[in-house]
């Protein structure tokens, strides 16, 4: 047989394949199936199909946001919104809108297009100071509030811990003085304007470990986050698409 | 070159192949594991479970489906636990995807696609009675705040476009002083970070999060200071609260194949670590 022939073959056996399996699971179901084949087909080499199936998704992910952004942001908050003011302001005459000042927002975003154009691209600065300078005020105060007082609170506990017996709670005071040598030796570990050595290097030394300790832990979790995603996806082959499993 | 040089250039598609074996063979097995339930979930499922009758639960879906295996059976377990204790739910999202997947879980729990009256455990539900969707607003953390002083002014309607002021259900609900607990399911941000800064310590909402691995260690710190009353961690967390709840469902099954694919990696680790030792340390030059 010729060899140029096979890979034709293989095609058209595939095609038979999912043809088949399209109409006895349903046409959706097998579609799902096909590019996640194909999305996989890359851990054996990258390939025609593969890029097919990501180029697919990155256009319609593209189209997805395209549409939803259009619809949800600029209709729902700008045009509907302006449209509504002008019918109470004009056509009915009832005066100033607060949603007028929709258009404020409108006008901003127009002005962050202008980076398109380089010789005004200066004008997209502004709608991106107002970002920086609003998001910045805006979390300040939050940031503060949830990640440094709360969390400097949670921190300054007593290191003996009682359980609700009045007992010592022998654990939960270790975790405590855990959690305190910890937090001190990683601040440690960062003040850099003193020299790593003697007791300064060793307490530095124990917040390295603390910070390892973290990020095998934040390791071990990642790898669990993305084997159940593979997990999911391998059901959804075996359960939904074959049948295999129920 | 010896056993353990070969070892060190062992092929990663052999890798990916032991991995996708012990993945999916679990699948076909029935084998029942012992989920011990951690205390970060089972505090929070109590304050769900402390809830009365007709208490009003906000569910915040902000997830799409790619976070959808490790997300979805906590919706699932979520609704479900609402449903059986009469519950009144509100669904909405941060994420324009997050109030249909919030969909599919109740199709999951009901077995059937979810319809304006329906008909559970001998129960009948309306919508705008027991549940509502108010669907996917944009804003992330400017809604959340909003919602803190006026939750219709957030959103004036529902999923569908009905105006909130014709769903009974949101009848009295101002602000969050009128939700009596949240369940926030998140992939990311927006989502639980936001949810802890804008609503739990702004406005002291009591919050359970559910959250995928990725996120959870960088969440425990919330629950540690009290600011969550609990944390449900990626698929072990989800099934620890189908535990609780007494449902058997997509997480408890998935945990073997979690489990078989965890001891795959360490015995690739520990083996990878053994064969570069005993091949004294030699890097491999290429791929």
């Amino acid at each position: 047989m010729n060899k140029k022939v096979v890979p034709f073959i293989v095609i058209a056996l595939g095609i038979g394949l999912f043809a088949i399996l399209a109409a006895s699971r349903g046409f959706a179901v097998t579609l799902g199936a096909f590019f996640t084949i194909g999305i996989f087909s890359f851990l054996y080499k990258d390939n025609p199909y593969y890029k097919f199936s990501e180029a697919l998704f990155v256009g319609i992910s593209a189209g997805y946001w395209f549409v939803s952004l259009f619809w949800q942001q600029m209709y729902s908050k700008l045009f509907s919104q302006v449209a509504e003011a002008y019918q109470h302001t004009f056509v009915n005459g009832g005066g100033w809108d607060d949603r007028w000042m929709m258009l404020v927002g409108g006008v901003l975003g127009v002005m962050m297009l202008m980076r398109l154009f380089p010789k005004i691209g200066w004008i997209s600065r502004w709608p991106l100071a107002v970002i920086v300078g609003a998001t910045a005020g805006l979390y300040f105060i939050n940031y503060f509030v949830s990640n440094g007082i709360n969390q400097i609170g949670a921190t300054i506990a007593p290191l003996q811990q009682y359980g609700k017996d009045g007992s010592l709670d022998w654990w939960a005071s270790i975790s405590q003085f855990l959690l305190v040598v910890g937090t001190l030796s990683g601040l440690v570990y960062f003040y850099f304007s003193k020299e790593h050595k003697g007791a300064f290097g060793g307490v530095a030394k124990i917040g390295i470990w603390t910070l390892m300790l973290t990020f095998g832990a934040s390791f071990g979790y990642t790898v669990m986050s993305r084997m159940s995603l593979l997990i999911g996806r391998m059901d959804y082959l075996v359960s939904t698409w074959l049948g295999l499993v129920k | 070159m010896n056993f353990w040089d070969k070892l060190m250039q062992i092929d990663r598609r052999v890798i990916f192949l032991f991995v996708v074996v012990a993945v999916t063979l679990p699948l076909f097995l029935d084998i029942p594991q012992k989920i011990i339930v951690s205390e970060e979930v089972e505090r929070g499922f109590r304050e769900l479970a402390d809830l009365q009758p007709g208490a009003k639960v906000l569910i915040p879906c902000d997830y799409d489906p790619p976070s959808a295996p490790e997300l979805q059976p906590m919706a699932v377990t979520a609704i479900k636990y609402c449903l059986d204790h009469n519950l009144r739910m509100i669904i909405m999202g941060l994420w324009p995807q997050g109030p249909q997947q919030a969909n599919a879980a109740f199709e999951t729990v009901l077995g059937h696609p979810v319809t304006d009256t329906i008909s559970y455990n001998g129960k009948t539900l309306i919508y705008g009675r027991d549940w509502v969707n108010l669907g996917f607003q944009a804003g992330a953390e400017l809604l959340i705040q909003r919602m803190g002083s006026s939750i219709p002014a957030a959103f004036p309607t529902d999923y569908r476009g009905t105006p909130i002021d014709d769903l009974p259900l949101m009848d009295g609900v101002q602000n969050f002083n009128n939700i009596d607990f949240v369940i926030n399911i998140s992939a990311g941000a927006p989502g639980i970070y936001e949810w802890v800064q804008f609503a739990v310590d702004r406005f002291g909402v009591k919050l359970f999060g559910g959250a995928t691995a990725v996120q959870a260690p960088l969440v425990y710190p919330y629950f540690e200071s009290g600011q969550l009353r609990g944390i449900m961690g990626g698929l072990k967390g989800a099934a620890e609260f189908e535990t609780l709840v007494g449902e058997k469902g997509k997480a408890t099954k998935f945990m073997l194949s979690q489990s078989f694919a965890h001891i795959i990696v360490i015995f690739f680790i520990v083996i990878g670590n053994v064969a570069y030792f005993a091949s004294g340390g030699k890097r491999k030059k290429s791929e």
